[in-house]
This record gives C-alpha cells, structure tokens and sequence, in this order.
C-alpha cells in the first residue's frame, strides 16, 4: 500500500514525449510503475514507449482511467499542466519541473483550493512506495521495500537518507519529495500526517532545510498526534543568512527561520534530530529499538 | 534579481508610482550636468547625491578611509562635484556590504524632498513581498518609514501592518484606502496614498516582482506621496517573460566566480571557510557543509554540479573552487542515481590529470550506482584522493586532512 501512489496507481506522464519524460518515463516502467500513458498536445493517438499518447488530460482520464498524473512539462508552461491535471480529475498530481514562475504558482495554489486533489511539488523529486510504484525521478535500487517512511525538501539528500535507512537494516514504505520552492502543493505536516496514518509505516524521517515555516508547523502537529518516532534533520546550518535586499522575508515568517532555529522547535516538540547527516538512518534504527525495549 | 535604486525607480514611474526625480551619472562633470537639469525640471536648488550599489545602509555607510557617506546632501553645485568625486570609483562600506564594501561606478543625484511647506513631511514604510505561509502576496506597512523596519518589528510589532492579496481579484480599492487611514492620512495625502498603493502593487504584479521594498515612503510638505527609495527584487524563474528587466541586471555587483561558475551552469556560493565542496543537488550540499564544520573544517563554498557530473564539469568545478586561496582540502560528494558512479569517478580522475597541478588533497565520496567501481577507479589511479563510500567515513577523511 503505503500512500500516494502505489502498484494500483494509474499514471500518466505530462510532457511524455520530451527527453526528460521519455527519459523518465522509461525508468518508471522498468521499475514497475503502472504508466497507462501520456499527454503531449498535438501528439495525441501516437505511441510513445507502446503507450497511447493522448491531447489532453481529460482524454488519459476517460480512456485510460488516469488517476495519477507526473509533470515534466518546462517551467513557462508547468502551471498551466498543473491546472489542466485537476480540472480533469486527477487525484494526485506530481510536478518535477523547477524554475516556475511564484506569480504562476499563486494561480495554481489558488486554482486548487476547490479540487478534490493532491499536488505534490513541483520541483520536487516526486513519491515513491518501495516495491510498488516510483512516480518521480530518484534511483529506485536505493529504495529497499520496509517500514520507514521519509518526508523531504530536497532530492539527492532523500536518496542518502534512504540508503542509511536501508544500511541500518531497515527499508522505506513511501519516501514523498515535498520540493523546496517557495509555494508547494503539499506540505512538510500533510506529508508527516499521511505517513503518520499509514499502517505500513512504523517510522518517520522529516529532512528540512534553511527557509519558511514548514518544519516548525509540521513539528507542532506531530507534538500533539505523533503515535510514531520521528527523526529530523535540517540542512543548511552552515549557510550564511540569504541573499536578499531588505529583511521584509524573515518579518513574515514569524519565528526564526535558521536552521538552529527549527532544529530546537522540532527537539522541544519530541522529534529526535541529528546534528549530522550521516546519522540518519542511525538515529531511525535507534528509535525503533528504545520504542520496543 | 537585485536591481538598483535608479532602474527601480524608473520601473515604478513607468507604472504611475510617484518618485522622488533623478538622474543618474557615472563621473564627477555628468553629476553637475545632471544636477543642472534636474534643476531645470524640478526646481530643485538642493540635491541628495546618492551611492548606486546593491546593498542598503548606504546613509550610515562610510566611502573606505574617509567620512563621505554614501548619501549627502549638496546644497550648490560645488557641492554635487566634490560629494560625487569622493564617492564616484571609491568602495563603499555599508554595514550589509560586509568589510570588503562595493565600489560605487554610478551616483543617482536626486531633488530635495524634504523641502518645508504647509505641512510637516512624514516618513513610512512600504513592502511588497509573498508570504509563503499562506501562498499570496501581502502588502506590509508601517508608520515607522526610515527606520529599520527588523526593529520596528521587534519593538513595535503593532506598527506594523499587512493587507493580503486575494489572487482572484488582485488588490481591493478598500485596502488601498485601509492603508492610508492606517496610515494616519487623510485628504489630498490619503487620496494620494491609494493612488501610490494602487499602482506599486500594479508593479509589483505586472514584473514578476519576487520583492518591493520602499524605505522610507514620503509624504511631502505639500502633501504628495513619493518613493524615496526602491529596493526592486525579480523573480528570476520569471525573467523569461521580461526581457528588459533581465537586461537591467548588473554584473559588477555580483561576486566575478561566482558569475563564471553560472556561466557553466554550476551554482556556487563563495564562502569564508577553508574546505571546498562539490556536490550534487542543492539540499546534499548544504548537509555537506553542515559535515565539513561538524569535522572541524569550514566550509569554503556551496557548489552544485546538478545531474550531469562529467569530466567537464567536474574540471569547470574543481578550477572554480580553487581558485579560492582559502581552500586547503576539496570535498566531493556525489550521490549517483542516474548518473553513475564509476563515470563520475573517471570524470574526477581524468579532470585531476588534465589540470595537473592540483595541490590540496582530495576526498571523494560516491555511492549509489556501481559505487564500488567507482571507489576502485579512484584508488587505482594512483592520485592523492582519498575515496569514501558512506558519508561518515568522508566526515573521517576530512577530520584527518585537516589534522
């Protein structure tokens, strides 16, 4: 099972016949995943890697059931692919691409409000349920089928975070790239409390990075509902403060956003956090022990 | 994207914002010339000479070893001359430009806006800028114009004040008015308070600004509402849409490695540290920064090389990252998904043989696809590179270098 996407998941693939999806594409369907298709304007009745390619969404929903869609779409037009995946049903909807314009995401965000479904991303490095289905860019080997379940801003840090899990003797139900952009679908405490629900997962581990409120909001939820450990990790406590002309940015985060910062909210609010980032899957491994003992 | 005050204003005027008038001049005699002129369409008889970089402060900033600030008041024409000779070619140190400070190549000499009259001229504070919690853009203002607004909000929390953008109506008349009563005006200076609110969100949205900030707000003596300043920040995933912003970005501001790092497509951030790093993905670079200090090092820089870690790249990168005399050990930590390993790893070798002369030591960490190989590659090649496979055992090899 795990959440998301799982070997049930019909996907699609936006931007399917463009050298990233194609590419992608490939990789999904090697590992498993169950792509049912694609959606490349103009090119609509071909085939591309013996999968139908359709014009719009609505027609990779009514003919081939899509409920799950992947975007590789490029940035001027990804808010717009983003909008066409919800307006035709789709229940979960992927966005790798980087680089969207923030005004376009402001529409997105707001365009979404009233449809019944989940945006993950974008740039993002998508969701993966170990041994069911890959719907996103990461290595699939790395993630060894257990019951470790990982939330994460950053792409190549969630595949390290994996690997020690994995190292630690333990594996991964679901590992959800949240994306670091600015404005995302889905957030560090939805992806927290869709893992922390999920029967198939016994651990959870929350990787953040310098920037926004996101890890604070997410480590006051688990405080009051965590049935589960949690492990975190902040990247970024070597940075220097951002690059930006006035301090307007900090004021409207409220609380502190440094990496410090975040790390004491989430230790005050009973999450085990590693000053090191090679002492991920350890801490994990540890937690599950104290919690049997 | 930062973009002067002067590009700022001239973007703002363009929309109807009402700003205190300039011109801007890059020598010592086109000050004077420019002084002349605004003279002629203002009838302004003092003159603010104003230090043109990218970072604020500029009024308590100090040219280095002299007491010019970097903004003065002329009151004749000598004046516009000397100020603008001290300041014109001289380094700049502001306390957010750091001790190095910036040279300033432009001035913007600009009319006198606190002239007297009916009524005594009030200072405010106006940003505009996303508010990522909730996803839409705000309006933040405050009474406190001048100031720095950080204070204000430690002190003085309810000073300030937000309006929040609805994206599917955009800004509403009423907050326009909302943030002149709150502002304390009324009269000709409220109606032209919704005006100036009016068209700065107009700008705001129409180039895909990421932030405004108008520090301080004038309301004159005779009760106009002008931008005295203009902090204009770009959304740079945006500036495919606005060529002629794009075209307003100034090099000279930015760090020269820095510029060439992104001319081959390498993020890279200059840092104070001694240990260089090379990493792929932006999150495993700072984790990796984060290692260098947990070992005792400092990290150097924020390199990353992204998905494609050839042998070019690598080269481009370890010739970025040295050319740091700072950097006494160099971190590389790739982990292969896509990319294999045991390519990275002869990238890395074949880049160290071209380059010849590298003389810090250097740590590669590769897991992931055939990270084995790879390791086997790097210690066949009979180099001075240590190779690592788990991230702990790279944290080891950084603490011995350094030892």
């Amino acid at each position: 099972m795990g959440v998301l996407v799982n070997k049930k998941s019909k996907v699609i693939v936006q931007g399917f016949t463009g050298s990233e999806g194609t590419f992608h594409a490939t990789q999904m369907i090697e590992f498993g995943t169950n792509v049912v298709g694609g959606v490349t304007p103009g090119k609509g009745g071909q085939k591309h890697l013996d999968k139908p390619v359709f014009n719009t969404v609505a027609q990779a929903v009514s003919e081939a059931q899509a409920d799950t869609s992947i975007i590789f779409v490029p940035p001027a037009f990804a808010a717009d692919a983003i909008m066409e995946a919800a307006e035709a049903g789709i229940k979960v909807i992927i966005c790798i691409t980087e680089g969207i314009p923030t005004k376009d995401m402001i529409q997105v965000k707001e365009y979404l409000k009233d449809k019944d479904c989940r945006l993950v991303g974008p740039n993002c490095p998508g969701v993966i349920t170990a041994g069911e289905a890959k719907v996103g860019i990461m290595p699939g080997f790395v993630f060894k089928k257990g019951k470790i379940g990982i939330v994460s801003k950053s792409g190549t840090l969630t595949y390290e975070a994996a690997d020690q899990v994995v190292k630690s003797g333990l594996g991964i139900s679901t590992a959800i790239g949240i994306g670091g952009d600015p404005i995302i679908g889905t957030t560090t405490k939805e992806a927290v409390e869709l893992l922390m629900n999920d029967p198939e997962t016994d651990g959870i581990i929350m990787i953040g990075e310098i920037g926004g409120g996101m890890e604070a909001e997410a480590a006051r939820w688990i405080k009051n509902n965590a049935t589960k450990p949690v492990v975190g990790f902040i990247a970024g406590q070597t940075a220097p403060p951002g690059r930006r002309m006035g301090h307007a940015g900090a004021i409207v985060g409220g609380a502190d956003d440094t990496a410090a910062a975040k790390m004491k909210i989430m230790r005050s609010c009973g999450i085990t956090v590693v000053d090191s980032p090679a002492g991920i899957g350890a801490a994990m491994a540890q937690a599950l022990e104290t919690i049997k003992a | 994207m930062n973009i002067h005050e002067y590009q700022g204003k001239e973007v703002l005027k363009s929309f109807g914002v009402a700003i205190q008038e300039g011109i801007v001049a890059d020598t010592p005699e086109n000050a004077v010339k420019a002084a002349q002129e605004l003279q002629k369409q203002t009838g302004t008889g003092w003159w603010v000479i104003k230090s043109q970089i990218h970072a604020g402060g500029r009024g308590k900033g100090k040219i280095k070893g002299t007491e010019q600030r970097g903004v003065a008041l002329a009151k004749s024409l000598d004046d516009v001359k000397n100020i603008s000779t001290n300041i014109l070619g001289n380094v700049l140190v502001t306390i957010q430009t750091g001790e190095a400070g910036k040279k300033v190549n432009k001035v913007l000499v600009s009319q006198d806006v606190y002239y007297p009259g009916e009524s005594q001229p009030k200072e405010f504070y106006i940003s505009v800028l996303l508010n990522r919690n909730t996803g839409r853009n705000i309006i933040m203002y405050s009474t406190e114009g001048g100031m720095d607004i950080e204070e204000v909000a430690h002190n003085t929390p309810h000073l300030i004040h937000k309006e929040e953008i609805d994206p599917k109506v955009g800004l509403q008349a009423f907050q326009a008015r909302k943030v002149a009563f709150n502002l304390g005006l009324e009269g000709t200076a409220h109606k032209e308070m919704v005006r100036f609110v009016t068209a700065l969100y107009k700008a705001y949205d129409s180039i895909d600004a990421a932030m405004f900030e108008i520090n301080p707000v004038l309301k004159t003596s005779d009760n106009k509402i002008i931008a005295v300043d203009s902090k204009v920040n770009l959304d740079e995933n945006a500036l495919f849409r606005h060529p002629d912003l794009a075209a307003l970005r100034d090099i000279s501001e930015e760090d020269a490695t820095e510029v060439e790092a992104g001319e081959h497509n390498l993020n890279y951030v200059k840092l104070d540290g001694n240990v260089g790093c090379m990493v792929n993905g932006a999150g495993l670079a700072m984790a990796t920064m984060d290692i260098i200090k947990l070992s005792g090092g400092e990290p150097a820089n924020f390199l990353d090389v992204g998905g494609t870690a050839n042998a070019q790249r690598v080269e481009q990168a370890f010739r970025i990252i040295l050319k740091d005399p700072n950097v006494k050990a160099i971190l590389v930590n790739i982990f292969g998904g896509i990319v294999r390993c045991d390519r990275v790893a002869q990238g890395i070798v074949d880049a160290y043989k071209n380059m010849g002369n590298i003389k810090v030591p250097i740590i590669v960490r590769l897991q992931g696809t055939n990270a084995e190989e790879a390791k086997s590659i790097i210690d066949q090649s009979g180099l001075k590179v240590y190779s690592a496979i788990q991230l702990q055992e790279a944290a080891d090899l950084v603490k011995k270098v350094l030892a």
